[in-house]
């Protein structure tokens, strides 16, 4: 009758789907044997598309895929070697993203993986040890651990680019440039509405160093997750009278930051956002309150650098983009996965230099990662020229760069309003060096010699 | 009456006495044997490593929310806070008190078992739903703390919490079969304590509580004490989970990893999986964590490039949703009973009475 009917349905039903999941499990995970594609080079996608962040996901997706395709398409691979990719949905969570870094680093279908990208702060801090231990190098680009720029102690993480303590020392040198130099600092007050997370505190360290050596006053207020609400902090803000607030807030809090300050008086072109408050989506939510306000950015908004002319040309008029809504090209989303992209591609290229033209596995990258050069006539070439700032990374500076660009939004979009500022990462490198050796101290690591190299 | 039984017994064709012999149960060593032995031999590092240490881990807590909720009847979302106790405390006790590792997780799941009982005293006047308000008081609060002060996290920079080495006993554990020896070799003892403890006379002393606690008290059983009680139990159980989960799987957490959707999903591996039952706290942590993969591999098999890879996700959250519904439409007390009906037609098949 219909239990029996129920029962078989079930059991066939189930046993239909454990086969599934065997069958497909062995044929994406047991890739650690070659296969028909060894002579590609693998990029796994680890992304967001579901949850509170997939709308910026979405647009960081599709620019690093326009950009591999464009690779593919016009310039026929990275010398030859053609790019694959595939996707796995991490929701910006630690566990998932574990599943999917265990999913993809043995590659896909013979095609090695040279470079992961966790993309997202929980699975980068996970996966430090697996990827030192697989030897596959992590790019976490403006965010995870700012020691990790200490390749003596992190051989595999490189926070390419920019680390926040760069940022905080870009924001003082970009306000003593307004000031009219850095001895102009002196006595002005400089004050910063942070995150009260692990983001939002890591430049209450930094910015006390550079307060103590500029002679500004430096005034931090925090603002607790998710910061709906912070009436509170701006009547602290009005009372201290701050010539600047460096606003390092995230996700909803910005928009409420913008429109709190204009409520409580405090003129908006005097708020520099960070680099997590520098998108379309941080300003628009708070309307006209947001005209005005200046954010700093290692990878600012704009369609008008020559890789877009390119990507335009090839990718977005032929239909091929991935993007679903062709008005984010050229978001500041969007460049951040061209910048991402590029950093990729531009490893492998330096890899294949020393090692051959082939695809290149993740021991090469990381050679690579550690020789890494970007100049200007390269980003001129490559495109990105204007979009992406001069890189060098050496087996003890996995940054490299520490650079940033200040853009302000017009209430249609953000406008350039100067050119690369440079952090002075000399005078930070010391507060670098000791939490880097504490974290050794804490996990017994011998940082690497590096005398010999 | 003595007069009585005897002719009945001796002449009357009743049901026998004596209760027939049950058939010897060899389900359980085979799927010890099947665990210990055939799954680490056919396993690669992705299944051992980071489908089935999950699992594993999901399944515990969701026994120590069971023991709670579907034993004891009394409701908690508070188990994800609970999880980062145990996660933080273990750290602690390695990082500033220099424990090994296995003393660490114990102590922490006792730790974790006062702070539970500490949530289960509100449980003597607030009953139901609204104990369940309360208890995200837990949640809310234990998220709070092991942000706020970074003593709690060895005051590093990026607020998470990692162990210095992954060591058991100065062996090193940190390989893939390493960590699902160990997670299985904990949940194997913690699930065999559980089963006995529900069939002792504080089991049941739960089971009375949780269907008519007046009754409870009718008959002798201190309720309060037991509730509470309840509650360590519990709690003890979901600390090691965190414990587990931070260190055996992740390798480093913070808060976020133990947040609001965490209570959930272990809320939810017990809704599915079946209340009040062992079993299915392993087959509802296998629902929500095998089958969202499987979902996942087939939608990528068949549809990845041809539609937009964010309407698929989407879709394949959808796809989960409606089979949650339809697994307790068809059975809504879990899919641990839907498989023990299951049993039990197919034992008679093909004839039925």
């Amino acid at each position: 009758m219909s239990f029996i009917q129920t029962a078989r349905r079930t059991a066939a039903g189930l046993a239909l789907s454990a086969g599934m999941l065997a069958g497909l499990g062995s044929a994406f995970a047991a890739d650690t044997k070659p296969g028909p594609d060894s002579n590609k080079q693998f990029f796994p996608i680890a992304s967001y598309r579901v949850g509170p962040y997939a709308s910026a996901g979405a647009q960081i997706w599709a620019a690093m895929i326009d950009y591999l395709r464009y690779v593919n398409e016009v310039e026929g691979g990275i010398n030859g070697v053609k790019i694959v990719w595939q996707e796995c949905e991490t929701e910006w969570t630690a566990d998932k993203g574990i599943e999917c870094y265990e999913r993809h680093k043995h590659g896909l279908n013979g095609a090695p993986v040279a470079i992961y990208l966790p993309n997202g702060a929980p699975a980068a801090y996970a996966l430090t040890d697996r990827a030192a231990q697989d030897k596959i190098p992590l790019i976490t680009l403006a965010y995870g651990r700012t020691e990790a720029t200490d390749g003596r102690v992190f051989p595999y993480i490189f926070p390419v680019i920019l680390t926040f303590y760069s940022e905080a020392s870009a924001l003082v040198n970009y306000i003593a440039e307004r000031e009219g130099g850095l001895d102009k600092l002196k006595g002005k007050k400089i004050a910063t509405v942070y995150h009260d997370s692990a983001y939002g505190r890591e430049t209450l360290e930094p910015l006390a160093l550079l307060a103590k050596t500029y002679g500004f006053e430096n005034i931090q207020i925090p603002v607790a997750d998710p910061g709906n609400e912070q009436s509170s902090q701006w009547r602290q803000v009005r009372e201290a009278k701050p010539d600047w607030v460096f606003l390092r807030t995230w996700g909803v809090s910005t928009p409420v930051a913008i429109k709190t300050a204009a409520r409580f008086g405090f003129p908006v072109d005097r708020i520099i956002g960070d680099v997590w408050a520098s998108s379309e989506e941080d300003v628009l939510p708070a309307g006209d309150a947001a005209k005005g306000y200046l954010a700093l950015t290692p990878y600012p908004a704009g369609a008008t650098f020559d890789i877009h002319q390119r990507l335009k040309k090839a990718i977005i008029d032929t239909g091929k983009s991935d993007l679903r809504d062709v008005s984010k090209f050229g978001s500041v989303y969007y460049n951040s996965g061209l910048t991402d992209a590029l950093v990729f591609v531009e490893a492998v290229r330096i890899a294949q230099k020393k090692f051959g033209n082939r695809p290149v596995t993740g021991e090469e990258a990381q050679w690579a990662l550690e020789h890494f050069k970007l100049d200007d006539a390269r980003l001129k070439e490559a495109g990105f020229l204007g979009l992406v700032q001069n890189l060098e990374l050496t087996p003890a500076d996995h940054e490299g760069g520490g650079a940033v660009r200040v853009q302000q939004w017009d209430g249609k979009e953000w406008k350039l309003v100067s050119d690369w500022v440079q952090a002075d990462r000399k005078l930070l490198r010391p507060l670098i060096d000791a939490k880097s050796a504490a974290y050794a101290k804490e996990k017994g690591i011998t940082p690497r010699d590096l005398s010999g190299q | 009456m003595t007069h009585v039984s005897q002719t009945l017994s001796s002449s009357a064709p009743l049901a026998p006495l004596t209760l027939p012999a049950r058939r010897p149960r060899l389900a359980l060593p085979a799927l010890l044997l099947l665990a210990f032995v055939a799954v680490p031999l056919v396993g690669n590092d992705y299944w051992l490593g980071a489908i089935l240490v999950p699992f594993l881990i999901l399944s515990l807590a969701g026994l120590g929310l069971n023991l709670l909720t579907g034993y004891a009847g009394q409701t908690s979302l508070g188990s994800g806070g609970f999880m980062a106790v145990g996660a933080f405390a273990t750290f602690g006790f390695v990082v500033h008190g220099g424990l090994p590792l296995p003393v660490a997780v114990f102590l922490a799941g006792l730790v974790t078992a006062g702070a539970g009982l500490l949530f289960g005293l509100p449980s003597d006047r607030i009953k139901g739903f609204y104990l369940m308000v309360s208890s995200l008081a837990a949640q809310f609060f234990f998220e709070w703390l092991f942000q706020k002060f970074p003593w709690f996290y060895n005051y590093g920079s990026s607020g998470t919490i990692a162990l210095p080495r992954f060591e058991i006993f100065g062996l090193n554990a940190g390989s893939a079969l390493g960590r699902y020896y160990v997670t299985l070799a904990v949940v194997a003892v913690l699930t065999w304590i559980a089963a006995n403890l529900v069939r002792s006379q504080t089991g049941r002393s739960f089971m009375a509580i949780r269907d008519m606690d007046t009754a409870a008290a009718v008959i002798g059983i201190p309720v309060y004490r037991t509730k509470v009680l309840a509650f360590a139990v519990s709690s003890f159980y979901l600390g090691i989970a965190g414990a587990l989960w931070a260190f055996v799987y992740l390798g480093s957490a913070s808060v976020q990893s133990f947040g609001i959707s965490r209570s959930f999903q272990v809320l939810f591996i017990i809704i599915i999986g079946g209340m009040g039952s062992i079993s299915g706290n392993f087959i509802g942590a296998a629902f929500i964590s095998l089958l969202p993969l499987a979902i996942d591999y087939t939608a990528q098999y068949f549809f990845a490039g041809h539609v937009d890879a964010g309407l698929l996700q989407n879709t394949q959250k959808a796809i989960f949703g409606v089979l949650i519904i339809w697994f307790l439409i068809k059975e809504p007390d879990g899919l641990a009973r839907l498989f023990r009906n299951l049993g039990e037609r197919l034992s008679n098949w093909p004839l039925r009475f």
